[in-house]
């Protein structure tokens, strides 16, 4: 079969996130890098090739993002895939969840893949719809925030945490999950990998390339529209104790719990 | 008490444990053309160099295999460790790259004013005429993270492979010739052990290996007392920590400061300043740098600049702005006489920092090692052309000795031993040297390793600022502000003595800019002559001064450490 | 007349989510200001009276697919989309929770409709709603409207309220064919309780667990420092997940919802997901050895330190002050 892992370029959690008061969109300037949350998807993608359950012929990245993307994309491919996908294209810029998620249904659909995996959110966006979104597109089944996958007889298992505790379910192909970081523990990309992974192949494609029309993208094809920001409302600032004596903290956390009465 | 000297307590590290053949199974290996160790200002100029000689040479090109050039660097991304001033000469980016125009070059700005002060705890007093070391007109400022990042996307694009997240952990060499690195390995525990995600190191083996891994060189070290390379005079270090300030007023000159918060005294040795440069329209850098031969253990540079912010001079400067951005690093201040003593073995070459190619006087570095990467990769192709299997790189010692490098750096030879006798008498004596362009004083001052100072429990310590947490912070909250990214459950990459006295955990405790070591509470204060030391690794923003200072900063895993983007 | 869909989750016995009561009342409350009803959409075979006490919290009408399935979004996004598409509903309002985002978000391929989640307020302006969506760690709070009908809004866990105003719904039944895609997962176990069953919803005072104890093992300082105040001891979803602790003990997105006299958060980052469990805490105390972690924007106190040093020390002195 063949899997599809979405990627995104994020900023780096080192990097202090901010938006632009004139855009309204995200400052995508500072240091990027591969989304965290993907790299639990590709991991996910990697442990089914190599469990053999089901036979893989082939894992291909696929992202939608400006051209400093390919970066996540050699990431992922030396975190294991065998070729990428870039879906690149002014048009696509200040595309809501709505017109992003059309947009990758596109692309995918282009790939015909039998399984689609992706992070259950992105670090900058925090949106954590874009799979259940992508599935309906694609006509696909589709879980969220799983935590395990076993692949049995053609089918997978999934079991994730929903709103009364753990649930299984059992989904056919193709199928599109979003994977929590509870799935697994990435694995580091060897250095042959990393080196190996410019000569993968990588296709640039453009909105036309997979049939998106002007319009349906971008923000013209966006459905919601950001009117405003405003800090949060101000809460009364709590108090900070940095702890250089221990002792000395434990008498102060002890004295404010006891002004309390807390103990 | 009996003083004593960090140097009394070596830390448990052999060279020769990160020297050896390699291990992989020949077919394993990965072959590159050149390897550069350090995706530096050296390491990337290297790099680009050599692609720019090599497109006139395909046969050579055809040898050196599928990736003629690898440049393997420990950061997250090629600048991620790197941290300056930095105030460049532009001699080097104009012979780098001589037809791109300096609207494109990664620099904040030209220097056209610059002004030098004397510090007392309450005034500024401006130094004129200015000593001549620190006139910078001509110059441009510059941040090393950025100019990493520039470098590095320019050797990229020009079919560079760099390798980031990378730390090359061990020179590989047989019947003394240097084959390449060994990459280090990624996840394992704290106690060495591999974890789920373990994946091994591999061995890059290379017709040329370049090191340029900057100040306190992992490997460079280990090759100087391998190939017995040490220069006349150890080397030796000073430490910067310097912060970037969002400001509501632009500056419009570049300053360097004496004197306070560093003590006059001679007894303790605290030789160094600070440097304030504009970073265009809302931004300025705010450093300190001191000298690592200082005797008093509870002398801290983090806690000294933020004491220094508070200076009523340096207030102004950044009042109602924010700081964005800290990082700290060494700065090898040994000069003339610390460089090796040759700069190639069969192999191998060594270039930048790592080499003390620094002028510490005029607090210049960058523009030194990037000529001599690009005179590392001149000498690589003329070697190579000749001969594929040549391992003769004595010409990059021959390019570099008649280099400005040499000159500049010879000039100031004695400059920073004057310091040593205090700061008036030190600074008579330097400026007659400038001025006879190191004739006067002549011969050759000897230098002690920074270890070897005896430490006193001092108090330095007192006079340091309780953070606001606006003009003057702690340094945990800055180690965060770094985008240290360390892994918790690592293992630990710093090799010290663990149990030691008093005088010398202090010493470690104060000197960390990153809070790595702690004498347990308990210890504290109970008197005890000898105390144990804490090592918090996942802290340590690789500045290297540990080793200056007794101990032995080793790498951690790639990808760790901080992640500056405009230091 | 623009009328406001709820999702109105129920557990395996028909016990309404109190998440979705509360989306019923807000939308109660919008569609009054914007002159339309709130509904809500009920699946599975739910009594007629169990559909209509929705009226109670709002709703004036409740639409059933009785031969849709509960606990999972795909079926529910048929129904909804059935409903929006035949009645005159120009919203969808979800209580937070992860089905209201599936469902969300299937909803909006489906109607090529704007989508809006982690949404804490809705407000009214000029006859249609703006969401306030916190954004970036809730750093800034961005003011989203709709450029288009259905819009589809997801709010953030707690975010309404579930008021009481009396009153019973029309129950409509609905028929709904489901696509094919949707029929093609099926839930083999829901709710699984995994762990000892504990309770922490009762508790005065909870000692919460997170990344930051470093092991299984970090919890038995909890467990002693919880003993010391006579609390109890709860987690954050990552270590659940990870198996440091029971899922009876989590709180947030996917847990519990508690609202102690003292939450003390030991190595607990603060992320959305969890602060929503245990923002209500009348005292929030966090050991963090980041001082970044979000968790001290909201904390009475937080104290920044290695908590395997603070924690121990801590709980000797409450026992000694307790005697």
């Amino acid at each position: 079969m063949k899997i599809c892992v979405l990627v995104k370029e994020v900023p780096d959690a080192a990097v202090q996130k901010r938006i632009d008061p004139n855009t309204m969109r995200l400052d995508r300037g500072g240091e990027k890098n591969l989304n965290p949350f993907d790299t639990h998807a590709l991991e996910a993608a990697m442990q089914i090739k190599e469990g053999g359950a089901i036979p893989v012929e082939e894992v291909v990245a696929v992202t939608m993002g400006p051209s400093s993307a390919v970066r996540a994309l050699h990431k992922a491919v030396a975190l294991g895939a065998d070729r990428s996908v870039h879906l690149a294209d002014d048009a696509l810029a200040g595309s809501d969840v709505c017109a992003t998620g059309f947009a990758l249904a596109k692309v995918l659909e282009s790939e015909r893949p039998d399984l689609v995996l992706l992070g259950q959110q992105s670090d900058d966006g925090e949106c954590y719809t874009i799979g259940a979104v992508v599935a309906d597109h694609l006509k696909m089944p589709s879980l969220t925030q799983v935590i395990q996958i076993d692949v049995t007889d053609g089918k997978l298992r999934c079991e994730r945490q929903a709103e009364y505790g753990y649930d299984t379910v059992e989904i056919e192909l193709p199928a599109v999950i979003s994977v929590g970081d509870a799935i697994n523990e990435p694995r580091y990309p060897s250095l042959k990998a990393i080196m190996g992974a410019k000569k993968k192949p990588l296709d640039s494609k453009a909105t036309g390339d997979v049939g998106i029309e002007a319009g349906q993208v971008g923000e013209g094809g966006s459905k919601t529209k950001v009117l405003g920001l405003n800090p949060p409302p101000a809460k009364e600032a709590g108090e900070i104790i940095e702890d250089e004596d221990t002792n000395e903290t434990v008498e102060k956390i002890v004295a404010w719990l006891d002004e309390r009465k807390l103990i | 008490m009996p003083a004593v000297a960090p140097a009394e307590f070596p830390p448990p590290f052999d060279s020769n444990d990160v020297i050896g053949p390699p291990t992989d199974a020949p077919e394993d290996r990965i072959e590159v053309g050149v390897a550069i160790v350090g995706g530096g200002p050296a390491g990337l100029a290297c790099a680009n160099k050599l692609l720019q000689l090599l497109e006139d040479e395909p046969e050579l090109t055809e040898k050196l295999g599928e990736v003629p050039v690898a440049v393997i660097e420990k950061g997250k991304v090629a600048g991620a460790h790197l941290l300056s001033g930095a105030n460049m000469k532009p001699s080097a980016m104009e012979e780098l790259f001589p037809d791109l125009p300096k609207e494109e070059w990664p620099v904040y700005q030209e220097v056209t004013k610059d002004a030098v002060y004397l510090l007392t705890s309450k005034a500024a007093l401006p130094l004129k005429p200015m000593p001549p070391n620190f006139k910078n007109h001509g110059n441009y400022v510059t941040s090393v993270s950025k100019l990493g990042r520039f470098l590095g996307e320019k050797a990229e694009e020009a079919g560079a492979y760099i390798l980031s997240e990378t730390a090359a952990t061990k020179l590989l060499v047989e019947d003394r010739i240097v084959k390449g690195v060994r990459s280090g390995d990624r996840g394992r525990g704290k106690e060495g052990e591999e974890l789920a995600n373990f994946e091994p190191g591999s061995d890059v083996v290379a017709k040329a290996t370049v090191l340029a891994e900057g100040t306190v060189g992992h490997l460079t070290y280990a090759a100087y007392d391998y190939f017995d390379m040490h220069g006349a005079d150890p080397m030796r270090w000073e430490l910067g920590v310097k912060e970037v300030w969002e400001v509501k007023e632009p500056l419009d000159r570049v300053i360097h400061t004496m004197g306070w918060p560093l003590r006059k005294s001679p007894r303790f040795n605290e030789f160094g300043g600070s440097f304030i440069y504009p970073m265009g329209e809302d931004k300025i850098c705010i450093g300190l740098v001191a000298g690592l031969d200082y005797t008093d253990a509870t002398f801290s540079v983090h806690d000294a600049l933020q004491l220094m912010k508070t200076h009523p001079f340096i207030k102004k400067l950044i009042d109602g702005g924010k700081r964005v951005a800290w990082g700290a690093k060494t700065i090898p201040s040994g000069g003339y006489f610390s460089m090796p003593k040759r700069l190639a073995v069969p192999g191998m070459m060594v270039a930048g920092d790592a080499a003390s190619m620094v002028n510490v006087p005029t607090l210049k570095g960058v523009h030194y090692a990037m000529h001599a990467g690009m005179y590392a990769a001149e000498t690589i192709v003329e070697s190579l052309k000749q001969d594929i299997d040549s391992v003769n790189f004595e010409a990059y010692d021959e390019k570099v000795r008649n280099s400005l490098i040499e000159k500049e750096i010879k000039q100031s030879r004695n400059m920073r031993q004057p310091f040593s006798k205090g700061f008036f008498m030190g600074g008579a004596i330097v400026s007659a040297m400038t001025v006879t362009k190191g004739a006067f004083p002549g011969g050759h001052w000897s230098q002690e390793h920074d270890a070897e100072n005896e430490m006193e429990l001092g108090k330095a310590g007192d006079m340091y600022v309780k953070p606001d947490n606006e003009l003057t912070f702690n340094k945990l909250d800055s180690v965060f502000l770094s985008g240290n990214a360390t892994r918790d459950d690592a293992p630990n990459h710093v090799r010290i003595q663990t149990h030691v006295p008093r005088e010398i955990a202090q010493t470690w405790v104060s000197m960390c800019p990153a809070q790595v070591y702690e004498i347990p509470e308990d210890q504290l204060e109970n008197g005890a002559a000898e105390v144990d030391v804490h090592v918090t690794a996942s802290n340590c923003v690789q500045c290297g001064a540990i080793t200056a200072k007794g101990g032995r900063l080793t790498l951690p895993e790639g990808g760790d450490g901080p992640l500056y983007q405009e230091t | 007349m623009a009328g406001i869909l709820v999702y109105a989750l129920h557990d395996d016995e028909g016990n309404f989510n109190k998440n979705s009561l509360g989306a019923i009342s807000e939308a109660a409350k919008l569609a009054g200001e914007v002159g339309g009803e709130a509904a809500a959409l009920v699946v599975g075979d739910i009594a007629d009276d169990a559909c209509a006490s929705l009226g109670n919290f709002g709703a004036a009408k409740v639409y059933r697919a009785k031969s849709v399935p509960e606990g999972l979004a795909q079926p529910i996004v048929d129904a909804m989309a059935k409903v929006i598409q035949e009645n005159d509903i120009s919203y969808a309002l979800f209580g937070g929770g992860l089905l209201g985002f599936e469902i969300g978000a299937g909803l909006t391929a489906r109607l090529n409709a704007g989508v809006t989640m982690e949404v804490t307020a809705v407000k009214v302006q000029d006859g249609k709603l703006v969401v306030e969506r916190p954004i970036l760690q809730d750093s800034e709070i961005a003011d989203v409207g709709y450029v288009s009908e259905p819009g589809i809004i997801i709010g953030r866990l707690n975010a309404f309220d579930a008021n009481e105003s009396g009153g019973s719904a029309e129950v409509v039944d609905v028929d709904v064919e489901m696509s094919e895609w949707s029929t093609k997962a099926k839930l083999v176990q829901r709710g699984e309780q995994r762990g000892a069953d504990v309770n922490i919803e009762d508790a005065d005072i909870l000692v919460g667990g997170g990344r930051g104890l470093g092991a299984k093992e970090g919890f038995e300082l909890c467990e002693q420092l919880a003993d010391s105040m006579g609390g109890a001891v709860a987690a954050t979803r990552a270590v659940v997940d990870a198996g440091w602790y029971p899922y009876a003990a989590q709180i947030g997105q996917t847990g519990k919802t508690v609202a102690p006299k003292l939450y003390l958060a030991a190595g607990v980052s603060g992320a959305i997901q969890h602060k929503v469990g245990m923002q209500n805490s009348e005292n929030i105390l966090a050991i963090n050895k980041d001082p970044n972690a979000p968790i001290f924007e909201f904390s009475d106190l937080g104290v920044v330190g290695d908590l395997h040093k603070i924690v121990p020390k801590l709980t000797e002195a409450i026992k000694a002050k307790k005697g």
